[in-house]
């Protein structure tokens, strides 16, 4: 597919492209998502708006938008919908998508982050706890990192000091043993669902 | 007594020098008590948590999911694959679910899987740990070990978000699942009534909205004092670190005292088991469970 097949019809495009993204059309607009959201005040257009928005075609403000990367992933919106969609992975689905078209916020933290994270984890199989939190502070350059590590320090020696963060983790520390099928697993995932999204 | 067989699927927290290094500790002595082996499964991966979604997209999560499930089904078959994190579980539990539903999902993850020389059959069941305990235990048995029972002690159950939703455990209710309180009865402990046992605790958000995943933290954790409560017990592995960890920042921030100890459901069951702090992994917390260690101790 190309975008423009889509041009007039944004719901259209998330259907075929949003994971789950057929249930859009299944929303009757009565606002318990939004109500439970844990960080509902913070977000500009609830899952509610969002489902209206992309009925509505407003392509460029909901896949700009910095809503649904403030979803927590707490799975209440889901279990409370009377019409049963599943919100969370349209929030996940639709925050998937804007990245990998690139129109999400270039600095909306949970996006950084959740690439970080990915990244961590394709690498070795495992995620090394101390080199993402590290990753983490450094995203935005080196003397914000120096920042950020200082001030979570206390927090980093309590943890080394409990045991729960090595400082070996550093040298390479949890890994799977078949890194290299790991890596052509994701490889070929991304390449299947890529093809099938229009998105290769 | 023959053991029941798993396959364990720990989970990137749970490695030693780890986050939740503090839970695999506390179980094992729970286990040996209660007859239930696991069996690590060889060269399990991360399930993606939650936030895996940003750059994995679906077909990857699924794909890395379904490696694990393969694997188990490949080294330990006939056994149910069970984890003790909620985010591991929820990502397994939530693969298995929906490649049985979509047959053309089973087939694209199994051309990814063939790539390691893997296949997903689809036989394996993912459970929690806390599943196992109930249905395939039951409370009754998991009353048998108690030798010191933790009478007195005021604990706020907080179960949160990814053990209750969006699959639960079975027969309880998502605003407020009684299980958690029953196991702490259940070790001669009283769970008292508060308004935030199932509230979120910003999950991932801790890391990139760290302000507001605090507000969360704080009136969980200020809810707990409102109601009495000298601990908070968790099933999650994420709630633990974050309600626990950040109890400090928040103070410095706020000027609040905060210090409310965070510890596992496995941790009581160990100390009300005879378990020694050690062994209940009580050396691992930020905040010292001093009540706890003290039944230990006795
Ligand atoms: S709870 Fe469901 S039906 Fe109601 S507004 Fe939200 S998505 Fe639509
Ligand atoms: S899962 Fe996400 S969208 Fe649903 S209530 Fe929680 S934060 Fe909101």
């Amino acid at each position: 597919m190309t975008t423009a097949t889509y041009k007039n019809s944004f719901l259209k495009e998330v259907e075929a492209n949003v994971e789950d993204g057929h249930m859009v059309k299944m929303c009757m607009q009565c606002g318990v998502c939004a109500g439970s959201c844990p960080l509902g005040p913070h977000w500009q257009h609830s899952p509610q708006k969002l489902f209206m928005m992309i009925r509505a075609g407003k392509r460029e403000e909901v896949l700009t938008s910095d809503s649904m990367w403030m979803c927590t992933s707490c799975y209440n919106c889901i279990v409370r919908c009377p019409r049963k969609l599943p919100i969370t992975h349209i929030m996940h689905g639709l925050a998937h998508y804007a990245h990998r078209l690139n129109l999400a916020p270039a600095k909306q933290p949970t996006r950084a982050i959740a690439k970080l994270f990915w990244d961590n984890l394709v690498k070795t199989g495992r995620v090394n706890e101390l080199k993402f939190s590290l990753a983490m502070y450094f995203k935005d350059g080196f003397g914000q990192g120096v920042k950020n590590s200082m001030a979570m320090q206390g927090v980093g020696l309590g943890l080394v000091k409990a045991g729960r963060l090595s400082p070996m983790e550093i040298l390479g520390g949890h890994k799977c043993q078949d890194q290299n099928g790991i890596q052509k697993i994701v490889a070929k995932a991304r390449e299947i669902e890529d093809k099938r999204r229009g998105l290769a | 007594m023959t053991k029941k067989q798993y396959a364990f699927y720990p989970g990137c927290t749970q490695q030693k020098g780890a986050s939740g290094s503090n839970f695999t500790t506390s179980i094992q002595l729970m286990n040996e008590k209660l007859g239930i082996q696991l069996n690590e499964i060889p060269d399990w991966n991360c399930c993606g948590a939650s936030i895996g979604y940003g750059e994995g997209g679906e077909l990857p999560r699924l794909a890395i999911n379904a490696r694990n499930l393969a694997l188990a089904e490949q080294h330990l078959p006939g056994q149910d694959m069970v984890s003790g994190c909620p985010a591991c579980w929820l990502s397994s539990r939530e693969t298995v679910e929906r490649l049985h539903e979509f047959g053309s999902l089973m087939a694209e993850t199994n051309e990814a899987l063939k790539e390691a020389g893997l296949a997903f059959k689809g036989t394996v069941k993912a459970r929690h740990m806390v599943e196992v305990l109930i249905e395939d235990v039951g409370f009754e048995a998991m009353k048998a070990p108690v030798v010191k029972s933790l009478e007195g002690l005021k604990i706020a159950g907080y179960v949160g978000c990814q053990t209750n939703r969006p699959f639960g455990i079975a027969g309880e209710s998502f605003e407020n699942p009684m299980y958690l309180d029953h196991m702490i009865e259940t070790v001669g402990a009283e769970a008292v009534k508060y308004d935030q046992k199932v509230t979120c605790c910003g999950g991932a958000l801790a890391f990139s909205e760290p302000d507001k995943a605090q507000n969360q933290i704080r009136q969980i954790v200020e809810s707990a004092y409102d109601h009495g409560a000298e601990l908070i017990v968790t099933p999650c592995q994420l709630c633990q670190a974050n309600v626990e960890i950040y109890q400090s920042e928040i103070n410095k921030k706020h000027g609040t005292k905060l210090a409310m100890p965070v510890v596992y459901y496995s941790q009581l069951m160990t100390v009300a088991y005879g378990g020694s702090a050690k062994e209940a992994g009580l050396n691992g917390q930020l905040i010292r469970a001093e009540k706890l260690e003290g039944f230990a101790n006795k």
